[in-house]
Formats: structure tokens, C-alpha cells, sequence
């Protein structure tokens, strides 16, 4: 039955995978990639393929009209999905298709205008029913989030929140209550490869490691083997997005979308881990 | 009403980076707002400055040529810089100074917000970027090169639909790069609170004029006030003094481009649905899964899928009503203006034009009409002309 794989509370599958890593000494890694981009099919093997070398968990971006938190790279592979129709339901299947074979949570990030057109309750109803654990809402604050909270709690998925360099003092009421992991936003600005970080990390982690108590990821910005190694122990995981994006977006054909997002994963895996 | 919505609207649906920028902006709105010094140097900056207060003007011809109700035009179009943009601008700017940033970013759409926030960058010694929708670029050449005059940068933003939206998309994600040194001139009543307020309490200027200016000329309220809406900020501007008189009828005007039962226009309260976009809940031209569309005006100063949280309350309340008026009305009404009066009105301006014209001769003749004209037509003249099929070119 659909439901069974799904009755433990989806966010347990978050919270499962960073203690995997955990009980190993290892750092969890958490990549990104656009729903639709280069094409549906393509987007459910690169799933796979990062989840059997070594993601923890994945985000799937729904391609938006405007989405004001990316940079250049995102935005256009957005745009390149949007033009093949992208659809929640296509999304929604998708989930469940790879829900069926793996038990790594999977996680949307997208836009709340998204949530509230499709309704809330019937959103993350259809969350639930296709495997998905969280949600992350970029422009969804923590003041604003009785948008949606209720209707996520309901149905168990989890509302992850973010802080970032300028959070300060929000940093303690924003981390405590939040579920999943805590998104840990690396530099100002929108999402894009980075050539090198400006943050005090270590200022920055002394204020969430005082006010969190679950697991944190470092993200935005994180763009090959040689940065994971560098920021890997400030948090929990890393999220990689852009730089799987673009080098996904360089490939000729789906077939070399795939393989570049397999060497890449290794990449940062084998970074993680050595 | 915590003074972030109005009725369900508004709110601050931001990233988390610019959430600390906005309580200090917040707060220092309020603490300039109850400073007299503040408002001193502004009204003085209003008025030798951008030439406030604006004329009310009786536009006899119009007039006596519709036959209606008595039509007084409120003269945004000559102030400095040739719109009530400059009055959200200088609060804007002298607000920025005050917190000691040196860099002002803005959005804009007809390019009349950004030739107005480059004039007070200019002013004050301040670095000024400008970010413009990569077809407003074209269609507002003249505007664009007014501003690299004034020493500004102008970006021009090639993503989405290349126009007003895309540009707000722009100077959002730049602020949330620079937030610590820059302030953003939010150009209309619209956006993460308190911007909606605090463009809504810089504009107020023009509805308070009217109401003192009539008083004086016609010893009454008028029956009627008329403005064009794009994010709403001229308009918010002309109601704001008159929504406690319930008998004086606000109407905006927005942009019905090739038609509101076409897929060509910009008329988000007459066809929107209730969404969250650019930090605030409103109305908004939308899917069903909440996919901002494409929208369309001649006008590159209305041609925004949205609309400013108060007004959207307005409509919900029923104090205001909203119309539109197509891209065909808007032009005949730029050249009736011309014609008629002498003055050569806005292409966004000429939309609330547009509806005088229908509601004017409907009206008794003792009632009082009184048109927001939030700007002067000079940079619209070219596109006009094309529009018109005349070739105009330099000597
Ligand atoms: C002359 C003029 N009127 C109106 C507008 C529309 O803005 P708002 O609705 O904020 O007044 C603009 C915007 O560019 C403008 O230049």
C-alpha cells in the first residue's frame, strides 16, 4: 500500500540520514538539481544517480517564473524548464517514482506563491502521498510562516528553515522549533558558485551551534571538491546546487547530463569523506 | 493591523537575508517620521527643490468640451524630474542618508522612478545603481540616458520578461548581495513591509494638496478622484487624504493593453487573483499553480502583474474601485490632452485620462473631477509617434 513506506513521520527520514553519517564521522551531503531540466526523465535518473553516489539527501528545485533568491545559473535552468510545461503533478510523479526505490528524503525548495495557489493542505497531502519529506521556501520567513506551518505539520512535512550571515540575533528564535535541518545560508546574496567566501564562519556557527538542536547544513555558493573540504566541518552537510546545475547545463545530451552529475556527486562524496 | 498589512495584504515575504534590513529600516522610518527635523528638511527639499506644491489646474476646455463635471488636473507632471516620483525619492534618499548608506539601488519601469532616484543620488553624493527591464531599456532610450547623465549605473535586466517585474526581481536579489551598504528606493506602494506605507506616507503630499487646493477653489471636496495604478503609488498618493470622506469616489485606472478579455494586458485587481510575490501578499496576474504571466501595456511604467498591498485592501473593502483603460484609449487620450489642454500627459497618465473622458460627461456639472496627472509626456513622445505609425528620427 502507498501509504505504509510513508507512516513514520517523513521528517524521521531527515533526521535518519544525517545520523547515518553521524555514527560514521562523516559529513552528509545534500545536492540540488531542477525539476525538468534538461527534461523530466533526465531529472529522475540524475536523482538517482546522486543518491547512489552518496547523497544524503535531495533537493528538487520547481522551476519558477521569478525566483528572486537564485542567481544566473538556477534562473536559467528555471527558465529551461519552464518551457517543457513543468507542472506540480510532473513533480509529484516523479517524487513517487523515486520514492519507490530509495529511502533517501527528498525535499522541494520552491516558491510559497507555489503552496498557497495549489492549496496547502491539498500540497502537502500530495507531499505526503508521494514520499516527500520537506520543503524549503525561500521567501517564506520565519514571520511569515503560519502561511503554511500548520497545513506542513499536518501532514508531516517538514518546513525547513533558514538563517544567514546577517541573521544575528534571529539566529536563536529561527533555529529553535525548526524541523529537518537548519539551513545555513553560506554568504549575502543569491544562489550562484562562489570562488570564495567572505563570512567569519567560525563567528557565524558559534551562534548556531548555541542555538540549534538539529542537524545544520551549509549551503549557497559551495562549488567543488576543494570548498567542501574547506567548509566541511563548520556544519553537518553541504548543499551543493548551483555547481551541480550548471555543470548539468553544459552537458550535450540527457545521456551526458546523467554522467557528468555521477563524476560530480563522486566528487564531492570522495570530498566529504577523505 | 501591525502596520505590515493592510486588512489581508501586505506582510514581508522576503529571504531570510534582507530580514534584519527591513526591522532597520523599519525602525528608522519610524523614528525620522516622528522627527521634526526630518520632516522639516524634507518639506523644504519639496518645495525649493522639486517645485511642490504641484498646481491645480481647472482644465476648462476639457470641461466645457465633455460636458460634465468640472475637471481639475493635480500637476504631477511638473515637478523636477516630471513625475510624483520624485516625491517617494527624496523621503527615500533623505532617509538613506540618515542612515549613513553612501549606495542607493532602484527599480524602474517607464524609468521616470529611476531618472528621479538618480537626481537625489546626484544631489546627495550618493553611488546610485538602476536596474530596468532590457525592452523598457529600448522603449525608454531617453530615460536611460538621463539617468547615466545624472551619474547613475543603469542595468539593463534581460531575464523573464525583460521588463518592470524582472527589474524588481534585479534590484532584490542586489540588495540581498549588498544589504549591508545599500538601501533600496522601492519605486511604488508595493513590495516587503513598510515600503507599501512608507511610498504610501511620501505620496500622501499629493492627495492633502488637492484637498486644501479645492477647498480654496471650489470651497468643497471634489466628487471624484482619478489615477492611473501601476504598483499604485500615484494613486495611493491622490486617495490617501480622502479615504475618511466616503462621498469622494476613488477610482484607479489600470492598464487594459490590447484588451482585459485578451492575454495582452496589465490589469491585475480587474483580472488578478490573491498570491504572494515581490515580499507582499495582493493581487496578482497569476496560474493556477502561481506562475507570475506575462503582462502587457504600452505603458512600461504600468505593465506590472501586480498591485500594492493597500490597494488591494481598498478594493476588498470596496472604498476604491478599479478600471482599465486599453492601450488605443490611453493613446487617443495622450493626444486629446495635447490638443485639448496644452499639456502633453504621461502615456501612464494618459490611462486616467482615458477614463475622465468616459465618466466626466456622466457627471453632474456642479460636480468636481479631479485627474491625478502623475507625469509629463516628453519621453513617450517617440513611442507614441511609432505607435502612431509616424517616423520620427534626428536632423
Ligand atoms: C508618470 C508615471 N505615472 C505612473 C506610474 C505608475 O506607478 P505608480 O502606480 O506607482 O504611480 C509611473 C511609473 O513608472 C510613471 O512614470
Amino acid at each position: 500500500m502507498k501509504d505504509d513506506r510513508n507512516q513514520y513521520a517523513s521528517s524521521g527520514r531527515i533526521a535518519e540520514a544525517f545520523e547515518k553519517r553521524k555514527k560514521q564521522g562523516r559529513k552528509a551531503l545534500i545536492t540540488f538539481v531542477t525539476a525538468g531540466d534538461p527534461d523530466l526523465a533526465a531529472t529522475e535518473r540524475i536523482v538517482q544517480a546522486m543518491i547512489a553516489e552518496g547523497a544524503d539527501l535531495v533537493e528538487l528545485g520547481i522551476p519558477y517564473s521569478d525566483p528572486i533568491a537564485e542567481g544566473p545559473v538556477i534562473q536559467a535552468a528555471n527558465e529551461r524548464a519552464l518551457k517543457h510545461g513543468i507542472r506540480m503533478a510532473h513533480v509529484f510523479a516523479l517524487a513517487d517514482r523515486v520514492r519507490a526505490v530509495t529511502n533517501t528524503p527528498l525535499v522541494l525548495l520552491l516558491y510559497v506563491n507555489v503552496i498557497v495557489q495549489y492549496g496547502a493542505d491539498r500540497f502537502f497531502s500530495d507531499c505526503r502521498t508521494s514520499g516527500l519529506d520537506g520543503v524549503i521556501v525561500p521567501d517564506l520567513p520565519y514571520e511569515e510562516r503560519g502561511e503554511i506551518e500548520e497545513d506542513a505539520k499536518r501532514h508531516g512535512i517538514a518546513l525547513i528553515r533558514m538563517v544567514s550571515p546577517v541573521s544575528d540575533d534571529r539566529i536563536r528564535m529561527v533555529a529553535k522549533g525548526a524541523e529537518g535541518f537548519l539551513y545555513c545560508v553560506s554568504s549575502l546574496g543569491v544562489t550562484g558558485v562562489r570562488a570564495q567566501f567572505d563570512t567569519d564562519f567560525d563567528a557565524f556557527f558559534k551562534s548556531i551551534d548555541a542555538a540549534r538542536d538539529i542537524p545544520t547544513a551549509l549551503g549557497f555558493g559551495i562549488s567543488d571538491g576543494a570548498q567542501v573540504r574547506a567548509v566541511k566541518r563548520y556544519a553537518d552537510g553541504v548543499i551543493v546546487g548551483s555547481a551541480m546545475v550548471r555543470t548539468i547545463s553544459e552537458a550535450k545530451n540527457p545521456e551526458e547530463a546523467v554522467a557528468r552529475a555521477i563524476a560530480f556527486t563522486r566528487e564531492l562524496r570522495s570530498a566529504l569523506d577523505d | 493591523m501591525d502596520g505590515k498589512r493592510f486588512g489581508r495584504h501586505g506582510g514581508q515575504y522576503v529571504p531570510e537575508t534582507l530580514m534584519n534590513a527591513l526591522g532597520e529600516l523599519e525602525q528608522a522610518y519610524d523614528e525620522a517620521r516622528m522627527d521634526p527635523a526630518f520632516q522639516a528638511e524634507l518639506t523644504a527639499l519639496s518645495k525649493d527643490y522639486a517645485g511642490r506644491p504641484s498646481l491645480l489646474y481647472f482644465a476648462a476646455n476639457m470641461t466645457k468640451d465633455l460636458g460634465g463635471a468640472r475637471i481639475y488636473l493635480k500637476r504631477e507632471d511638473l515637478n523636477h524630474t516630471g513625475s510624483h516620483k520624485i516625491n517617494n525619492v527624496l523621503g527615500q534618499v533623505l532617509l538613506a542618508k540618515r542612515m549613513g548608506k553612501k549606495r542607493v539601488i532602484a527599480e524602474t519601469g517607464a524609468g521616470q522612478h529611476g531618472v528621479a532616484t538618480a537626481t537625489a543620488a546626484a544631489l546627495f553624493g550618493m553611488e546610485c545603481s538602476v536596474y530596468m527591464g532590457a525592452e523598457d531599456v529600448e522603449r525608454q532610450a531617453l530615460n536611460v540616458f538621463r539617468m547615466r547623465l545624472l551619474g547613475s549605473e543603469v542595468h539593463s535586466v534581460t531575464s523573464g520578461t525583460a521588463t518592470l517585474k524582472d527589474a524588481v526581481n534585479e534590484a532584490m536579489r542586489e540588495w540581498t548581495k549588498r544589504v549591508q551598504d545599500t538601501f533600496y528606493v522601492l519605486g511604488s506602494v508595493m513590495g516587503p513591509a513598510p515600503y507599501p506605507r512608507m511610498v504610501r506616507d511620501f505620496q500622501r503630499i499629493i492627495g492633502e494638496e488637492i484637498k486644501t487646493q479645492l477647498m480654496e477653489l471650489e470651497g468643497k471636496l471634489p466628487d471624484a478622484v482619478l489615477a492611473c495604478v501601476g504598483g499604485g503609488s500615484n494613486a495611493m498618493g491622490a486617495f490617501h487624504a480622502f479615504i475618511p470622506d466616503k462621498s469622494v469616489r476613488l477610482i484607479g485606472v489600470e492598464a487594459a493593453g490590447d484588451g482585459v478579455d485578451t492575454d495582452r494586458h496589465a490589469a491585475t485587481i480587474t483580472k488578478g487573483t490573491v498570491g504572494i510575490f515581490h515580499g507582499m501578499k495582493s493581487y496578482f496576474l497569476q496560474d493556477d499553480e502561481g506562475q507570475i504571466t506575462p503582462v502587457y501595456s504600452i505603458s512600461a511604467g504600468l505593465d506590472y502583474p501586480g498591485i500594492g498591498p493597500e490597494h488591494a485592501w481598498l478594493h476588498d473593502e470596496g472604498r476604491a474601485e478599479y478600471v482599465s483603460a486599453t492601450d488605443k484609449e490611453a493613446v487617443d487620450a495622450f493626444c486629446y490632452l495635447s490638443r485639448m489642454e496644452g499639456i502633453i500627459p504621461a502615456i501612464e497618465s494618459a490611462h486616467a485620462v482615458a477614463h475622465a473622458r468616459k465618466i466626466a460627461p456622466e457627471m453632474p456639472e456642479d460636480s468636481v473631477l479631479v485627474v491625478n496627472l502623475s507625469g509629463r509626456g516628453d519621453k513617450d513622445v517617440y513611442q507614441i509617434a511609432r505607435y502612431m505609425g509616424v517616423d520620427v528620427h534626428e536632423g
